[in-house]
This record gives C-alpha cells, sequence and structure tokens, in this order.
C-alpha cells in the first residue's frame, strides 16, 4: 500500500465513483480525485497528473485515454495500460467487473496491485447492489399490477380478495406462467374493456 | 455444434450494417450461424472484449486490427480480418467561424477542392500563431483511425504539421457536436451520422467527404484472434459467405427501406431511418439549408471490391502509422500487418468464389501526393515529405 500514490477515478456514475473512492481513502490512499464531467477529460488528467486512472468500462470516453499511449508533446508522463500479456486473469476480471486501469509507465506493480483489486471487488459490488435494487423494484412493481388484478377481479366476479388472489394463482399454473403476467393480462384486458 | 454461435461486438455505426443485416434478415441463420450482437461504447472496450474472448468476432476499426496485431499502442495480439465491413463514410466538419477563415483565406478559391481548403487551412494556422492565438483544435475517433489519417494527409498536403501546429484530439463520436458548438474544437472528422448532426443544429459545414481525401480507404473490419481462427475456416468462410450476401441484399435499392428500418432499431444503430437512409445514399446535407451532396461513393458496404481485405490495403494502414510515428518502419513488421488482411479466407467462401465479387479496387488514390506503391512504403513516404514541405 502506497498512500502517496495519486488517483484518479473517472465515472458518470456518481454513486459508484463515491464507493469506490470511499474504499480507496479507507485502504490509506489518501490522494483520490473524482472525475464526473467527461469535458476536456484530458486537459483534467494532465492537471491532476495521476499515478493511477480507473475508468468505467461503459464510460465512452475510454478511448480518449488512448491517446495517452500516443508519443505526442503534450503528454508528460507516458502512461501505460495497467495489465499486460501476463495478466490474462486480472484483465478478465476487470472487464468482468466493467472497470479499467491505467498507470503511469514504470510503476511498479506491486504497489498498485491492491488498488485494482479494489476497484474489482466494489465495482462488482455496486453491480450486485444494481441487481438487487432493480429486482427489488420490479417486485414492488408487480405487486402492484396483483394488487390492481386482484381489485379487477373482486369487482367483477364479486369473490373475496383471497379467492381473486386463487384465481390469479391456477391460471397462472394452468398457463405456465407468472402470477405477475396474468394479472397484467387482466388489467391490460380490463383497460381494453372499459 | 457449439462453434456456430458467434458472440460478435459493434459499435452503433452505419458502416455495421452487414453485421446486422447478416445477423436479423437470415443471412447467418441461412449459412447455419447464430449471431449474438452485442452493442459497445468505445473501441478500447471492442478491442480488449475480442483480445480476453468475451468476443468471437468484432466490428473494429481497420487500423486498430493491424496495430492489435503488431503489438502497437497496446497489448499484442495477432487478429486477421477476412473480411472488410466498411470503406469511406467519414466526412470532416469545421465550426461556421473555421469555414468562413477558410473561405477569406482561400482568396476566392474553392474551398470544396481539398487542395484549397489545405492552403487555406495553413494560412489560418499562420495567421492564428502571428497574433498568439491558440492553435485550431481538431477531434477525431481514435489513434489507430482513418479519421485520424484523413485528417493528418488533408493537413500536411497543405504544409500543416498536425502534432505542431495543430491541436489533434480523440473525442467519442456522440461528445463530437458538443465539443463542436462548445467551441472545444474547431473541427472534426468523424463517421455518420454525425457530421449531419453538427449540420442540422447548425454548428457545422461539411467542408469535406473523407472521399475528396482518399477515393477508397478501408474504415472497418470484421476482425478474429488468429488463434481463434486456427481450427474454424469453416466457421469464418460460413461468416464471409453471410456478410457477402447481406452486403450484396443493402446494395439493392430496392431493400433501402427494409435495411434502413433494420438499422434503425433501438438495439442496432438506433438513431433516425431517415439519417441512415442519407448516409446510405450518400447523399448529405453539408450547410445549414438545402445545400446538399451527393457521392455514390460516400459509404461503400462491400461495392467497389470494398470487402475484400487486400494485404495491400493493410500495407497502406502500416504507411500512415509509420508516416505519423505510431509505429517504427521494418520489412518484418509490414509482412506482419499484410498477413492480417486474408484476402485468401474472403475469396475461397461458398459465395464469394462462386462468382458474386465485384471489380478490384480503386485502392490509395489520394487528391495529392504520390502514388502509394506497397512493394516500396519508404519511397512513398520519402515521397510524401517532399510534396508537404513544398506545399501544394
Amino acid at each position: 500500500m502506497d498512500p502517496a500514490l495519486n488517483i484518479v477515478i473517472v465515472d458518470e456514475n456518481p454513486v459508484r465513483a463515491a464507493i469506490l473512492a470511499d474504499g480507496l481513502r479507507e485502504a490509506g490512499y489518501t490522494r483520490v480525485t473524482r472525475i464526473e464531467e467527461t469535458t476536456s477529460l484530458l486537459a483534467r488528467i494532465y492537471s491532476l497528473d495521476p499515478d493511477v486512472i480507473v475508468i468505467d468500462l461503459e464510460n465512452p470516453s475510454r478511448d480518449v485515454l488512448a491517446q495517452m499511449f500516443q508519443v505526442s508533446r503534450v503528454v508528460k508522463r507516458p502512461i501505460a495500460m495497467f495489465v499486460d500479456q501476463s495478466d490474462a486473469a486480472a484483465i478478465e476480471a476487470a472487464v468482468d467487473a466493467g472497470v479499467s486501469a491505467y498507470i503511469v509507465d514504470g510503476l511498479k506493480k506491486e504497489r498498485i496491485k491492491g488498488i485494482l483489486d479494489l476497484c474489482i471487488s466494489r465495482f462488482n459490488a455496486f453491480a450486485r447492489l444494481s441487481n438487487e435494487l432493480e429486482r427489488a423494484q420490479n417486485a414492488l412493481s408487480e405487486r402492484k399490477v396483483i394488487d390492481r388484478a386482484k381489485g379487477i377481479l373482486m369487482k367483477v366476479k364479486n369473490v373475496s380478495e383471497a379467492d381473486a388472489y386463487a384465481m390469479l394463482r391456477k391460471t397462472a399454473m394452468n398457463e405456465n406462467k407468472k402470477i405477475a403476467d396474468v394479472a397484467q393480462s387482466v388489467v391490460t384486458a380490463a383497460e381494453l374493456l372499459k | 455444434m457449439s462453434g456456430d454461435s458467434l458472440r460478435i461486438g459493434f459499435i452503433p455505426l452505419a458502416d455495421a450494417a452487414a453485421l446486422i443485416v447478416a445477423a436479423d434478415r437470415g443471412f447467418a441463420a441461412k449459412e447455419g450461424l447464430s449471431l449474438d450482437l452485442v452493442r459497445e461504447v468505445s473501441w478500447s472496450n471492442v478491442r480488449d472484449k475480442l483480445n480476453i474472448g468475451l468476443f468471437d468476432a468484432a466490428h473494429l476499426l481497420a487500423p486498430v486490427a493491424i496495430a492489435s496485431s503488431l503489438g502497437i499502442g497496446h497489448i499484442k495480439m495477432p487478429l486477421l480480418v477476412p473480411f472488410v465491413l466498411g470503406a469511406n463514410g467519414n466526412a470532416i466538419t469545421v465550426s461556421p467561424a473555421l469555414y468562413s477563415a477558410l473561405a477569406l483565406a482561400a482568396d476566392g478559391g474553392d474551398v470544396s477542392d481539398p487542395r484549397v481548403s489545405a492552403r487555406a487551412l495553413a494560412r489560418v494556422v499562420t495567421e492564428r500563431r502571428k497574433r498568439g492565438a491558440d492553435p485550431l483544435t481538431f477531434g477525431m475517433t481514435f489513434p489507430f483511425s482513418c479519421h485520424n489519417y484523413l485528417l493528418r494527409f488533408w493537413m500536411a498536403a497543405g504544409g500543416v504539421d498536425p502534432d505542431e501546429d495543430i491541436r489533434l484530439v480523440v473525442l467519442p463520436p456522440p461528445y463530437m457536436v458538443d465539443s463542436l458548438s462548445s467551441r472545444q474544437v474547431d473541427g472534426f472528422c468523424v463517421g455518420a451520422p454525425w457530421n449531419s448532426v453538427a449540420v442540422e443544429l447548425g454548428i457545422g459545414h461539411i467542408l469535406h467527404f473523407g472521399t475528396d481525401i482518399f477515393a477508397q480507404a478501408p474504415e472497418k473490419v470484421l476482425a478474429v484472434r488468429a488463434a481463434w481462427s486456427a481450427n474454424r475456416e469453416d466457421v469464418l468462410k460460413r461468416l464471409v459467405s453471410a456478410l457477402e450476401q447481406a452486403a450484396a441484399f443493402i446494395n439493392d435499392p430496392r431493400n433501402l427501406d427494409e435495411v434502413v428500418a433494420l438499422l434503425a432499431a433501438p438495439a442496432r444503430i438506433g438513431v433516425s431511418a431517415e439519417l441512415l437512409e442519407r448516409t446510405l445514399k450518400g447523399r448529405l446535407r453539408v450547410a445549414p439549408g438545402e445545400t446538399f451532396r451527393g457521392d455514390p461513393d460516400y459509404i461503400l458496404i462491400g461495392r467497389n471490391g470494398s470487402a475484400r481485405p487486400d494485404p495491400s490495403d493493410a500495407a497502406w494502414l502500416y504507411a500512415q502509422m509509420v508516416r505519423w510515428q505510431q509505429a517504427p518502419w521494418s520489412p518484418d513488421l509490414l509482412s506482419a500487418a499484410k498477413a492480417c488482411f486474408r484476402a485468401d479466407i474472403y475469396e475461397a467462401s461458398r459465395v464469394v468464389s462462386a462468382g458474386s465479387s465485384s471489380v478490384a479496387a480503386q485502392h490509395f488514390r489520394a487528391f495529392t501526393g504520390p502514388n502509394f506503391d506497397p512493394g516500396d512504403i519508404p519511397g512513398y513516404l520519402a515521397a510524401l515529405q517532399t510534396t508537404s514541405k513544398s506545399r501544394l
């Protein structure tokens, strides 16, 4: 671990960038800067002069960083991809997690191995959280549809709530569908028949 | 057979058309292939995911396929190209302010002539330097791209040094237009539809079609890892057959509406059908108002023999890399570059060998400078240097 390393995070997702920055600071890295705005990205990076750049793979600006590999008069310090041929596993783990890292050429890998590992685990954790959130939201909207369908059935068929739910469940089982899908059909049909 | 399902990365651009039509109009299925097209946001991602095997094949900038094979600018990964997905398709767009400055500096000359516009650019550059203004800034999409080489060739022809006199910056295509309107760049070279978008918004003039600079340049290729292809030549040939049929379908004017609808789908290119139609027809609005310009070769999807990966195309691209100091000159690197473009696989595919392939391409004809000779790259580069120094 090397607290003096100057780390820049380029991520348009402010929540994920914050999670990563916190993680790095907790691990003892004190010089962490987030760039969320991607206009003049290269100029900002040059002015910050980082040792390590972390960028999310959903960011089209990743191609901008390709310019830093070019021999050109504007480049202060040559930048290299963190991983090289010998690190197929590290590249795969990073790409799977949706993150890529670049380092100043010549920086010893051992010094920043921990940073990449931390990025990968935080990105993965963020993806899990997002998935869970999405599932929770789906579940919520499914429950709303089912409630509406139950209401329609109770009114039209003049049955109790438990019976309405049983009807939905029975139909779903017979047709090999999800209850929410059957409920959606009921709601759609009711809209059409209004 | 598991080898018959292919995962292919692409960037949503008009020259992904043959892949999209092959996948969505049944040409791949006819060849016993199932194509899973995965939309990506950056060339770096496409390249990396191809390298590590997440993709079996990819829609790639032609120079990236060569740079990857030579290990230039990034990790070395030998790739091979059995099909050229698109040639041309680019344009140079400048801000209204720069357009006026060029027209003024052209001194009555016609700036739609690249010889005139390049000279005018040199005068604008000199004049700005004299009054201490910042150098002009131009955007392009990737260091290893024909956009970069088009801009540089044009600038150098007027005596402008693109590394000393101009700032050339990489910008993702979706950000090009914003950067022009916020005056962070004075011009850019990019593919469809971004030039048209700038013109529609009234913030850009299309100064040149790419074809004004190079009559026919390989733009995007289908690339696979050389190691992956080793025991899959049959799959590759069937993929080439599917792409060749898709390209023929695209080029039949009767199919235009259907093709444009397939390409415009949100999961594919996802831009308006009207813009795509104009792109494929090569008829673009070049200035605000009703100023249109047409060029049947504006973009080539397999026409004019452009799908054939000619090793001399690879040599020409390698020569551009050497010219701009991206790659050192060596006969070995030249051989390695040429070996990526596999005309033999293309020609051995069922459909191509059956004779549907068309005329030989008009390779490398530029608006000025020496003729390109793949057998004498040092001579070509030396002659270019002389013409640049003596200006036009």
